[in-house]
């Protein structure tokens, strides 16, 4: 079972997400779950969301402790939110952030970090505004490209499916996000 | 048969979709609220009316209306709305309508608390509805579907209960059944009786007491004889869906010297607990009680063997006395010469987390101590 924690902040996407990926998994033949922290949602709030994905349909019902993949949504959360709480060994933390992993070496933990500024292309493709930008799909492109645990054209149908409105730059701004953590995988096994 | 991924207030509302019942009255309430709001855009897809009425008492009221004029209906609400539905839920017992509600079991307050809790439902246990808990988005759907079949042969409403986020918020695969099989399996609702200005007849006029008390015994021979309805229905559901259900399950109990009876969405980690016990060479098994009213006592005293230890997972209790489900249970094998030890525990209320290793704990420390046997265990 892959287990994975989305940190956001109400209104940033993150439940939305978590929907699209457990339905990348699903169109792979995988059994996925997705779900929020349960509560009162306020916009800006720190808010999670989970998804699990395994061979078999997924009976837990608590939320993700030790999570192998962590996707911090915005870079300011690791400063108010323990973002590494039980991440597993040689897990993944993927940080929307302009600066490099380094800069975020004070979190404790045997895991590695990616850093993404996905910001750029939500507002190349008219996502949100400067001040709050729609990154839920393209640091889910980050993420795919990263991980490759799920196919780019997944996650696309899923925006497809769970994005109606501005899909198209939705899906372009994915696969720039995408094709940037490519490239970067690549240039870092060199 | 196709698959799609969608939440348990979806599942809920592709279900309502299904059965197709001609009036929809609800009144919003966390965590219910996707439900209502999928249906009130949906309803006008198979020729059904949503209206949103000013509280739950109206809506539960206008169902009774619309059921007692020959319509199919639906309401589903939640914690407090159910609460405030108490009085007409009497009524609709002893009116014999049928209904199908859907129940998001959320804790109740003071203080306030929006999270999974029974207490809601479990308080309306002696109102005379059939009550069905459910352990995933699928079982959900299929029996919303199946509610309607039963409710409409016994003549008595149905609640369907689905945990409050746990299942309406939590989105997992579904498979999404064709409307021609479930008319197959559920014909329109074709009332005996129904309010018709061409055959006039009274209803929920005053009875004597004679009568009333005959009205009375009749509602509860139905609960004694609902059973076959429910092996009818479970049957029918299998031919046609090729999925079964029953009353209760019993998972992993044949060789168990330890059994944990549970409702709802925590039978799913329960099962996870019982697998993680069994692979340290725990004997651990669980029932999951899936139909609470009628209490399914026969069943339950044909699977749990008198050398067995039984661990019951409350999520509501009857405060000074017991556990809800644990008095249940413990009444089931009052008459029962070798019965079986059971443990009141009260695991989780206003959506306390429960993780596997909590449950295998509570396991541990009953197995190191038996005089657990007597008290109300809080973990």
């Amino acid at each position: 079972m892959i287990e994975i924690r989305f940190h956001g902040r109400g209104g940033q996407g993150a439940v939305i997400a978590s929907w699209i990926l457990s339905y990348g998994f699903f169109l792979e033949g995988k059994h996925a779950q997705a779900f929020p922290t349960f509560g009162a949602e306020r916009r800006g709030a720190p808010v999670e969301a989970f998804v699990r994905m395994d061979d078999s349909f997924p009976n837990l019902r608590c939320k993700v402790v030790n999570p192998y993949y962590v996707i911090v949504m915005g870079e300011k959360l690791v400063h108010s939110i323990n973002v590494a709480a039980g991440i597993r060994r040689g897990g993944l933390m993927l940080i929307n952030s302009p600066k490099g992993p380094q800069s975020f070496a004070f979190l404790k933990g045997d895991f590695h970090i990616k850093t993404m500024d996905v910001n750029a292309p939500a507002l190349r493709n008219g996502l949100g505004s400067k001040t709050s930008p729609f990154i839920n799909t393209p640091i889910l492109g980050a993420f795919a490209g990263f991980s490759d645990v799920v196919k780019p054209e997944s996650i696309i149908k899923g925006i497809t499916k769970f994005i109606p409105v501005r899909t198209e730059n939705n899906v372009a701004a994915f696969e720039e996000a995408y094709l940037l953590a490519k490239s970067e995988g690549n240039r870092s096994q060199v | 048969m196709s698959k799609d991924m969608m939440t348990g207030s979806d599942a809920v509302a592709l279900g309502v979709k299904l059965a197709k019942p001609d009036l929809i009255f609800a009144y919003p309430i966390t965590p219910q609220t996707h439900i209502v709001e999928t249906l009130s855009e949906i309803a006008p897809s198979w020729g059904g009316r949503f209206i949103n009425v000013e509280s739950e008492f109206s809506a539960i009221a206008s169902c009774l209306g619309a059921v007692s004029a020959g319509s199919r209906a639906f309401t589903a609400t939640s914690s407090h709305g159910l609460l405030l539905m108490h009085e007409v839920l009497h009524w609709f017992v002893g009116a014999r309508m049928p209904l199908v509600m859907v129940n998001a079991n959320r804790a109740i307050g003071s203080p306030w608390n929006i999270w999974a809790d029974q207490s809601d439902s479990l308080a309306q246990r002696d109102t005379g509805w059939l009550q069905i808990y459910c352990e995933t988005c699928q079982e959900a759907l299929d029996t919303v579907i199946q509610g309607y079949y039963i409710s409409e042969k016994l003549l008595l409403p149905v609640m369907v209960m689905i945990d409050g986020f746990i299942i309406s918020h939590t989105m997992e695969e579904v498979e999404v059944h064709e409307p021609q099989k479930v008319d197959a399996f559920l014909p329109p609702y074709a009332p005996q009786f129904k309010l018709d200005v061409d055959d006039p007849r009274s209803f929920g006029n005053a009875a004597l007491p004679d009568d009333y008390y005959r009205m009375r015994k009749a509602i509860q021979r139905t609960f004694t004889s609902g059973f076959e309805v429910f092996r009818d229905c479970h049957n029918l559901f299998e031919d046609v869906f090729g999925t079964r259900y029953d009353l209760m399950e019993a998972y992993l109990c044949d060789d168990a010297e330890t059994i944990f009876l549970v409702a709802g969405a925590l039978t799913g980690t329960t099962r996870v607990a019982v697998d993680m016990m069994r692979e340290k060479g725990m004997k651990v098994g669980l029932i999951k009680l899936r139909v609470f009213r009628p209490f399914p006592k026969h069943a339950l005293q044909k699977v749990i063997a008198g050398h067995q230890d039984v661990i019951v997972l409350n999520r509501a209790v009857s405060y000074g006395a017991q556990g809800t489900l644990t008095q249940e249970l413990r009444s089931a094998f009052y008459n029962v010469d070798d019965n079986p030890d059971i443990y009141d525990v009260i695991i989780s209320l206003g959506g306390k987390e429960v993780f596997p290793e909590i449950l295998m704990g509570v396991c541990e420390g009953i197995k190191a101590d038996p005089a657990f046997k007597d008290e109300m265990i809080w973990v």
